[in-house]
This record gives C-alpha cells, structure tokens and sequence, in this order.
C-alpha cells in the first residue's frame, strides 16, 4: 500500500469527485441512469478511500501529517503541491466524504428544479474537491485554490436550483428573486472576505522571505512562527480573521448564511452546513493560531466576544421565525457559536470542543436540512404556523425529526453534546494569560444560549410535529420516509448516536494533534 | 479500585461499628447490565413493539422485572457485606480530562436501584392496565423504558460527565412523556416547561461540575471527594462555589422553590409517569445528587448547606400550603412531593444525610403508592377533580384501602413508613439546633396530614358527584398498589433508633468519612410534637372536609381568607416567569433581533451592494473604461449575467468553471508577485 501512504491515496480522495465530474461531462445528459452511476461510484469510491484511510492512520502519531506529499507546483512563486492529513483534518475529511454520499443518494429521488441531474451532480462533485482539498492542503496557495473552488458551484446552485419566490429587500423599495438575491450575496461576502485573506497570505510569503526563501509551505510558516509579531502579525490576522470569520460565519459577518441556507436547494443547504462552515473554523485552527499564535491569543478576547453574541443572537433569531427552514438556518450562527468560543478558548479542551462540534453539527443540521427539504417538499411550504400534527400525518420523519432537534439542542448522549459542554469547559478556564472573568462571562451566556437553543428546537417540534394536523392536509395522502431517504439518513442518525457514546471516533483523533498544536503554539 | 475506595476502607477499618467491606464479586462486576438493559429494551420496544400482543409493553416490564432483581441481589449482597466497587471505561480524552462511562456499586446507589428497580417493576405493571387502549402504548413504554434506563445510568455514574448525561436523559423522558397526549397544546406545553426550567438549573450542575473538575483534574466524582477528604490541590477554595452550583442543579431536578413550578405542571402525563418519575424516583436526583457528593456539604463546603437548608425549608412549606388548595388530586399529590423533597433536602442541608435519603426511601413506597391510588381512582370517574368524586370508599374498596395506607404513612402516624423517616428529620432539626426549622417542620407536618385528609375525605366519603358507575380497577392495578401498601406500612422499620439501623449502613458505606449523629435512642419530645401535629391535622381535616353521605349537601368547602387567593395564583410565581421572562423573550426581544438582523446588519450590507452598483453603473458609463468594467463584471453585475451563464452551465461545461477558477487564482497571485 505504498503508493497510497505516500500521497496517492489522498490525491484520489481530493480528486476522484473532480473525475467524476469530468466524466459527467462526457456523458449525454438524457442518460440519467449514468449519471447517478458515476457520480454515485466516484463519491463512494472516495468514501471508501477516506475511511481506509482512517484504519491506516497512526492514531499514536496524529499530531504529524500522514499521507502526505510534497511535490514542487507554481516553481516561481516556491507554491508546492503538498497534502497530508493530521488528527484535526482526518475527521472532517472522513465527514465530507460521508456527507458527500449521502447527498447524492439523497438527489436521486429528490432532483431538484430545473431538472438536471448531469449538472446538480457535476457541481456537486466539483464541490467534493473543492472541500476535501480544503482539509487537505498545507500550502496556502493550494488552500486558497480549493477554498474559492468551492465558491463557484455553491453559488451556480443556490442561483439556478434556489427558491424561485420573489422577495422583498428589507428596508430598500426593491425585489429581487430570492435565489439571485441569496446567490449574489453568499458570493459577494465570501469573495470580500477571501481578498483580504489572500492578502494576509501574500504578507505571510513576503515576511518568510525575510528568515529565508519565501515560502507558502504552511509547516514551513509555523516553524517561523516566533518572527510574527507587532502590527505586521496584528493585521495579518485582521486579513485571516475576515477570511475565515465570514466562512464561520461570526456575528456580525452570517447574514449571507439564513439566505443562502434558505434559498439553496436541498442538497446545497446539507453541504453549505455540514461541510462549507468548517472551512472557515478549520482555517482558525490548522492557519491562523498555529502561525500567529500571539495575535490569536490577543484577538481571542474578541473571537470570544462575537462568539457568545452569536450563540444568544443567532438563538434569539430562531425564535422569531415563522419560516422552518430559516429557523435550522439561524440556528447554525448559535452553534457555530460555540464552535469559535472553543476555539478562542486557546486550549487542548476548547479546540478538540470546536472540533467535535464541527463534527457534531455537520451530521446534525446537515440532518435537519435533508427533513426540512423532504418536509416542504412534500406540504409545499415551510410555515410554521400552517405545519402541525406532522407526527400524525409522517410519524417516521417526524420521529427523525424529533431525534434530530434533541440532538441540536445538546443532549447530552448524543453527537451535539460533547461540543457544546466542552466549549463551556474549556472558556471556564482558558489558556494561562487570557482573561478569566470575561471567558467565564462568555460561558455562563453560553450555558444561558443552551437553554434558548433548547426553547426554539422545542417550539419548532411543537409547531410542527405536534398537536393536531391543520384541515388543510385532512384529505391528502402524504408518503411518509421514502427508501433513497431512509437510506441518506439512517448512517446519519446511527453516527449521531455512536459519536454522542463513544466520542473517541472523532477525539481519539484530534486530542494528540490538538495539544501538539496548542504546545507548540503557546507553550508548555 | 481507586484512592478513594482506598480511603473509605482506611476510614471504615477505624470506624465504630466497622463493616466489612466487599466487593461485590461477579454481581457487582456486572452491573452495568442495570443500565444497558432498560436501553436495549427502549430500542426492541421501538422497533419491534407494535408487533407483540401489548404492544410492547411486555419487554419494558420485562426489562424492569430484570432490573429489580438485579438491583435486589446487590442490595442483599451490600446488606450482608457492604459493597465498594467502581469500574470506569475510558471512552475519550479531551486534554488531559478523560471521558468515561462507568458504574458504581455501593450503599448508595444499591438503595437506590432497589428503589427505581422496585418501583419501575411494580409501576410499568399497573401501567399495563392503566394504559390499555392508550393511543400510543407502543410510544409510552419506549420512553418509559427509555426513563428506568436514564435514572439508572445517573445513579450509577461515578464521575460527573456520566452523571449529567443521565441526568439530562431522565429530563428528555420527562418532557417526551409529560407531552405524552400531545394533541392537546396544553400537555405539550407543559412538558416543555418540565424541560426548560431544568434546563435553567443544569446551568448550574455544570458549571458546579467545571468548578470541581478543574483543581482535581478529573471528572471522577471519587477524585473529587478524595480531594475533598484530603484537602488536596486548590480545591477548598472553589468548594462553595462548586456545591452552591451543584445544589442550583439539584434544585432544578428535585422541585425546590422557586424552580418547583414544573412539577405541578407535569401531572399532565399520564398517572404512571407521575407515579414513578415525578414522585418515586426522578425527582429525587436531586437529593440523590446532594447524597453522593455529601462529603463535599459535610465539611469543607458546609457554608453551601445554608442556602439548602433554607430553600428546603421555604420549600416544604410553601408547598404544602398549595397542596391544601388544589382541587385536582394529582396536583394535591404533586405540591405533596414538592414539599416532601423540600423535607429531604432540608435534612441534607442540616447535615442529616441518613434522614434525608431515608425519607426519600419512604416517601418512593408512599408516595408512588398514593399516585397509583389516584390514578386507579381517575380510570374509574374520568376525571382528575375531587369534585367529581365522593364516595368512592364502596365501589372501589382495594383502591380506598391502600390509599388510607398511603395517607397514614405520608401523614407520619406510627409506626408506618412515613412516621419514621419524618422524624429522623425533625429529630435532626432538633439536634443541630436549627429551632424555627424545626417549627415549620412541624407546621408542615400538619399541613401534610391535613390535605391528605381532605383528599380522603373528598375522595372516598361523601356521595359521588362524578358521571357513570365507577368500579374497583383491575387486578393488574390493584396488586401493585398492595404490594405498595404493604411497604409503606413496613417500609420505615428498617431504620429505628435504638432498635435496628440497618438503613443508616446501607446508605453509610461511603458516608463513613464525615461525622454525622445518630440518635441511639428516639428523641421523644419531637415525636409528641411530630404526632400531635400529624393528628391534629387528620382531626382538622375531618371536621371541615368530612360529609355524611345524608348531609352532604349541608356545606360549602372550606377556604382560608387571606392566604386562599394568593395560593390560588400559585404565589404568582407562574406569572412572573411568563409574562417576566418568557414572553418578552419570545416575542418583543427575539423579533428586534430579527429586525436587527435584517434591517441594521442586512441593511448596511444592502446598502453596500446598492452603491458599489451605483459606482460601477457611473463608472462605465461616465469614465467607460474598459479594464474598469471587466473587473466590476464579476463584482456588481453577476445578477444580470447569471442567466447567460445558467445557460452555459447547462450544456455540461461546469468544469470549465472550476479550471478557470484555478488558472485565475494562480494568474492572481503571479500577479501579484511580478507586480508586487
């Protein structure tokens, strides 16, 4: 298994979805039944890859990079092609690819309109690179690269199969359609925040040039760690933190997110949640704290600061929503929430907290978005307030449902809790240096934000799955659970629960590479 | 075996009346089948129940009939030897903090499952009657299930982490069946409420559980208290702190004022789930919490027992009061069981850890007796109001029997289980001084028998004012309910003074640590008071409750002038908190942060787009450069370019895209390298 150890196997992870989509390409689009077999075999095939690799990886060494290669690629500019994958990204590796699988098992019962199945997937596929490649790549060239490939497919997806309803800009006497609306906006946040970090990039190489050759090599950059410092690392962190904050997204940079979220089709609101949200926190974590660990302790204050306003805004959100899938939508800025106060925590329990709640959030709201697609698929609204009684009409999904929201919600026992209350642990008593009472503030608001996540996850499930069904459904006959559901979201509610008891699937990885890193960056 | 099971041996060895200590052999070794039964029954039930005879109901008695006896062979071994035994699986690391699951066997927890597995049995049994024809059984014996797995698995936790989550498992049972009928709004709502005022004073269990873990470096609750006991690490400095936080959770669980609110509230679940969890077993965590973590009250953090002593006192109190004004019989019962914990977690609070669990080992027999009876009694006049019965004592002579016995023991008359608990308490008082403790103790114990007296008296006596014949309940029923009466009858002989203290060792196996006083004989005086009180209630409750089934109609029911329209509003607390804090939340203040968010937030982002559209629109037209206008294209003007490129995009070219955006992000950046 030599070639796949030495960097073949993870190039195949990164790139069999972008073959895959190439043989899409070449494939008429009348062929429907092609379609769904390469893109199916391509996103298994890479599943496969991603979970072999789990068995492979040396969980005694998961603080080194494994996997890897380091091939020379842009040789003017010193930009190599190296990959590999530690502790911190194999679990969010492993998530995309399962994600990914899902979804497009998910799609074949559930295209959406247009109908395109060639094109859906094609993106779909791209998207699989973009993402994977994301969690993979150690140059920031190549991060830059698969970061913004990510952007293109998003966007043609919220912008062509998005929700066609005309909306009202709130405060301008304008209208526009929501998908266009949502589309633009999602593009236009991500690409402003992207400058400025690929501007932080470029100061990075330039400074490193000053210990040496100039280098994008992000190992090579922690190395030289210890030179930036002063208001060269102070505003190279400003340009990250932009980057990485929209992409999170941080209060007050998500109001691209209940749009997009809201507007994408199905499938584009899974993965927008489930993976493309982490690649801002896992810039936080893999970029910006390792390479400028000073600045990360400096502006940590301030992560914590807008972390916590997001957790008590975003839940306050929900509870102001008529609309069920903008209220999973806002829900995402509160957990995100507690994903960045772990971070800013600047410990081994905050960080392995923010990425189990990575982890956790991805197959949870990813969950929530397949049942609400499925559920306004199948009433042909997403109003509360003229939902209700769902449990009566679809008992099936609305047990999923009920399963999914007291997973949201933190119980503990399941995936969402171990984020949350490790978040909490850690901002009780953050790295040596940082604040205390101002870290213990944010976690009692934190703990106060559990408890608003609680009410608007109960409320929902009360407008929705109980009491009675309104009349309007009396004399319809609604298909509860279909097989290319089931079979989506069944390995989803199965890891919701085995992550929620046994955690170690994803810490058992992250911990020794996440103390590593925190040593390595603050010290002893 | 761990320091601290070290440390209690060392400590038992020195002890009095020493024990000797055991390990429980293989029993103990497995006991974690306890926990992972009820959880393997909760998912055949869900699964498979639908398809059995009834409906599933037959493995969730099953499963308990498993954990009673279990939990009895433990609890004799522990009675004969006394157990000590800890095994903890390491699931994860998170730092240098290890996640474990884990279980314990010792006195306190072996009470315990004898307690919840007795109870579970003898109720999930009566459930098969009382819910036949439910619908949903299937449902309910799944969360039930789901309940006995979630309490067992609390006790059992021997570090924190474990012990919130079942914790917080038992809360999620109570919501689910709460909300059991839930196409009412009201019985969903209420179960809400359960969840959110928990959820509230778990923000106290855990944070309590951060302030503990951190000085130790542990979650272990043994690690914890061996720090305790040893004085070890910067522990006594945060001690108060963490009790105080761990009793706010306690708090939430067991029903304290003024977190007692969603326990009333809760009797909209079928009788059952009363029965068992919010009277029995549930709401007892609490007491169960401030009994396993006692080493910590006991000394080092003995400032934290005031606020307990006090929010138990003000509790039983306040309580029982309502109790007096209630006209629905499960909700007598529920302010009953409020002011019982308040009872229990007093005693804690004055350093009466035996009393304290005592009674709650009573009160489980009692009690989950009392609710059984009142649940028999609604399946025959379909109808939880007192005023719709009367009379019942004829028709319904088990029911009537068993419910007297229930009454007696609650009330404390001799020598019933009730009596001796409730005067080891008010004993305690007496002891440590607490004087004005003692005197509301003792009030209380009036009020106690005097609103169980109205409810007998209005219940069974009189003539009945209900709709339909009603009939003793089935056999199914019936029997649980008499096995019950027999314990409440007995069950408080296991802890006389003077005679036989088998209970203070049971429990004590892990309290040998701490000083604590034991009376060697009964303090007479305060059982005079204690019995006078409970008789005077009994006589007060005949004369203005009692009728005659000839003159009946004669009179009115009796209110209290003063005090009656502020126990009718429940102290207002019920308003408060709505109109106070629920419903400004959910409405005014979650709609402006909405509005914020789409029109102050959004607004500026709008805002921006709007102008830079502007700026590009007068660029092109006014300046016309070229290169100006390409850049500004992909920028400002990709609305009006979608369609074409949705046009592209469907002929299957989106990969020219992707390569585009790769060449394009390296044309960028050699761009910048050349020009920079």
């Amino acid at each position: 298994m030599g070639w796949f150890d030495n960097g073949w196997g993870l190039s195949l992870i990164v790139f069999l979805p972008l073959a895959g989509a190439i043989g899409l390409l070449l494939t008429p689009r009348k062929n429907e039944a092609a379609v769904k077999a390469i893109s199916l075999l391509f996103t298994v095939a890479t599943l496969v890859l991603a979970v072999l690799m789990a068995f492979r990886f040396d969980f005694g060494n998961a603080n080194e990079f494994q996997f890897g290669t380091s091939l020379t690629w842009i040789e003017s500019i010193n930009s190599g092609y190296h990959i590999g994958v530690d502790g911190i990204s194999l679990p969010l590796l492993v998530l995309s690819a399962f994600v990914t699988v899902l979804s497009v098992i998910y799609s074949f019962n559930h295209w959406p309109e247009p109908h395109n199945p060639k094109g859906f997937m094609g993106l779909t596929l791209v998207l699989a690179t973009g993402m994977n490649g994301t969690f993979v790549a150690l140059d920031l060239v190549l991060f830059f690269v698969f970061f913004e490939l990510v952007l293109l497919p998003m966007y043609f997806m919220i912008g062509i199969w998005g929700d066609k309803a005309i909306m009202k800009i709130p405060g301008f006497n304008r209208e526009a359609e929501t998908r266009l609306y949502a589309a633009i906006k999602f593009f236009l946040f991500t690409l402003f925040g992207s400058a400025f970090m690929l501007l932080g990039f470029l100061a990075l190489y330039f400074k490193s040039g000053e210990y040496g050759t100039r280098t994008f090599d992000i190992p090579a950059l922690i190395e030289l760690a210890p030179n930036f410092t002063g208001t060269f690392a102070f505003l190279v962190f400003a340009a990250l933190f932009l980057g990485f904050a929209v992409k999170v997204p941080m209060w007050p940079l998500h109001t691209w997110l209940p749009d997009a979220h809201t507007a994408a089709p199905t499938v584009g609101s899974v993965l927008l949640a489930a993976i493309l949200l982490k690649l801002g926190s896992y810039g936080f974590i893999r970029i910006s704290i390792p390479i400028l660990p000073e600045m990360a302790k400096q502006w940590a204050p301030a992560i914590a600061i807008l972390a916590v306003i997001g957790i008590i805004y975003g839940s306050l959100a929900c509870l102001a929503q008529t609309d069920m899938k903008r209220l999973i939508a806002f829900s995402s800025v509160g957990h995100m929430g507690f994903v960045m106060l772990g971070i800013a925590t600047m410990t081994p329990v905050g960080i392995n907290a923010a990425i189990i709640g990575m982890v956790a959030h991805g197959v949870i709201t990813g969950l929530l978005f397949f049942l609400a697609g499925s559920m306004s698929h199948r009433y042909h609204t997403r109003d509360m307030a003229r939902l209700g009684g769902n449990m009566k009409i679809m008992p099936i999904m609305g047990g999923i449902l009920g399963f999914t929201a007291m997973a949201s919600l933190g119980l503990p026992g399941l995936a969402g809790f171990w984020g949350e209350f490790m978040a909490l642990f850690g901002a009780y008593s953050p790295l040596a240096g940082l604040n205390t009472t101002l870290f213990r503030t944010a976690m009692v608001l934190g703990a106060i934000g559990t408890v608003l996540t609680a009410g608007y996850m109960l409320w929902m499930l009360q407008k929705v799955n109980l009491g009675e069904p309104s009349e309007e459904w009396g004399d319809q006959h609604f298909h509860d659970v279909d097989p290319y559901e089931m079979t989506a979201w069944v390995p989803l509610v199965v890891a919701i629960v085995v992550i929620g008891v046994f955690p170690r699937l994803v810490l058992g990885a992250t911990n020794d590479a996440v103390v590593s890193l925190v040593t390595k960056a603050f010290g002893g | 075996m761990n320091t601290f099971t070290n440390l209690v041996l060392a400590a038992a060895e020195e002890a009095e009346h020493s024990i000797e200590y055991g390990d429980g052999g293989i029993f103990a070794e497995w006991a974690w089948l306890l926990v992972i039964v009820p959880f393997v029954a909760f998912v055949a039930i869900v699964f498979f129940g639908k398809r059995l005879p009834r409906q599933g109901g037959e493995i969730a008695v099953g499963a308990m009939a498993f954990v009673f006896i279990y939990a009895a062979i433990l609890f004799v071994i522990n009675t004969v030897e006394g157990v000590v035994f800890e095994h903890s699986v390491e699931v994860a690391r998170i730092g240098s903090f290890a996640i474990e699951w884990g279980w314990v066997v010792d006195g306190l927890s072996s009470m315990m499952y004898l307690v919840i597995g007795l109870l579970a049995f003898l109720i999930f049994t009566y459930a098969l009657g009382y819910m036949e024809g439910d619908v949903r059984p299937t449902w309910f014996f799944a969360a039930f299930t789901l309940f006995a797995g979630s309490m067992l698995l609390l006790v059992s936790a021997p570090n924190l982490i474990q012990l919130i989550v079942g914790w917080e498992g038992v809360g999620l049972a109570s919501y689910l069946l709460i909300g059991h009928w839930w196409e009412d709004k009201e019985n969903s709502s209420a179960g809400m409420k359960a969840f959110y005022v928990n959820k509230v004073a778990d923000i106290g269990l855990v944070i309590g559980a951060f302030v503990l873990a951190i000085p130790v470096g542990s979650f272990r609750i043994s690690d914890v208290l061996d720090a305790v006991v040893g004085n070890s690490g910067d522990i006594e400095a945060v001690a108060f702190w963490g009790a105080a936080l761990l009793f706010i959770g306690a708090m939430g669980k067991s029903a304290q004022f003024p977190l007692h609110v969603w326990l009333p509230d809760a009797m909209a679940g079928p009788t059952p789930v009363s029965a068992l969890m919010h009277a029995a077993t549930m709401v007892t965590a609490g007491v169960y919490l401030l009994g396993r973590m006692y080493p910590l009250y006991a000394e080092m953090a003995a400032e934290a027992r005031v606020p307990v002593l006090i929010i138990g006192t003000i509790t039983l109190i306040i309580a029982g009061l309502l109790a007096v004004v209630q006209d629905d019989i499960k909700k007598v019962l529920a302010y009953s069981t409020v002011s019982q914990l308040g009872y229990m977690v007093a005693a804690m609070g004055a350093g009466a850890y035996t009393a304290g669990l005592f009674h709650l080992w009573t009160h489980a027999f009692f009690k989950g007796l009392l609710f059984l009876g009142a649940g028999s009694v609604i399946h025959s006049v379909h109808s939880n109001n007192m005023s719709d019965m009367g009379g019942l004592r004829k028709p319904m002579p088990v029911t009537f029997g068993t419910f007297v016995a229930g009454t007696l023991a609650l009330a404390g008359i001799f020598p019933l289980a009730g009596f001796f608990s409730k005067d080891e308490i008010l004993a305690a008082f007496n002891y440590e001084g607490y004087t004005a403790v003692l005197v509301i103790g003792v009030v209380g114990a009036f009020v106690t028998a005097f609103y169980m007296a109205r409810t007998v008296f209005l219940t069974f006596y009189g003539t009945y004012k209900g709709h339909g014949r009603p009939h003793e309940s089935p056999r199914v029923m019936t029997m649980p309910m008499v096995v019950l009466a027999g314990l409440a009858v007995v069950g408080g002989w296991v802890n006389i003074p003077g005679l036989y203290t088998g209970f203070t060792d049971w429990v004590g196996t892990r309290a040998q640590t701490f000083a604590e006083h034991h009376a060697e004989s009964f303090d007479w005086p305060v059982v005079a008071i204690g019995l006078t009180a409970a008789f005077l209630g009994i006589v007060a409750g005949y004369f203005l409750y009692y009728r005659d089934e000839e003159t009946q109609q004669a009179r009115d029911s009796f209110r209290i002038p003063l005090l009656w329209p502020l126990l009718e509003h429940k102290y207002y607390l019920d308003d408060l908190y709505m109109n106070g804090i629920v419903t400004p939340i959910k409405g005014p203040i979650a709609r402006f942060v909405d509005w914020t968010n789409s029109y102050v937030l959004d607004g500026i982002v709008n805002a921006a787009g709007f102008v830079t559209r502007a700026l590009a629109r007068f660029v092109y037209q006014d300046l016309d450069q070229r290169g100006i206008d390409l850049a500004l294209n992909g920028v400002a003007y990709s609305t009006d370019d979608l369609a074409g490129r949705t046009r592209l995009l469907q002929t299957g070219k989106v990969q020219q895209y992707a390569g585009a955006t790769v060449i394009g992000a390296v044309l960028l950046v050699i761009g910048f390298v050349v020009f920079g």
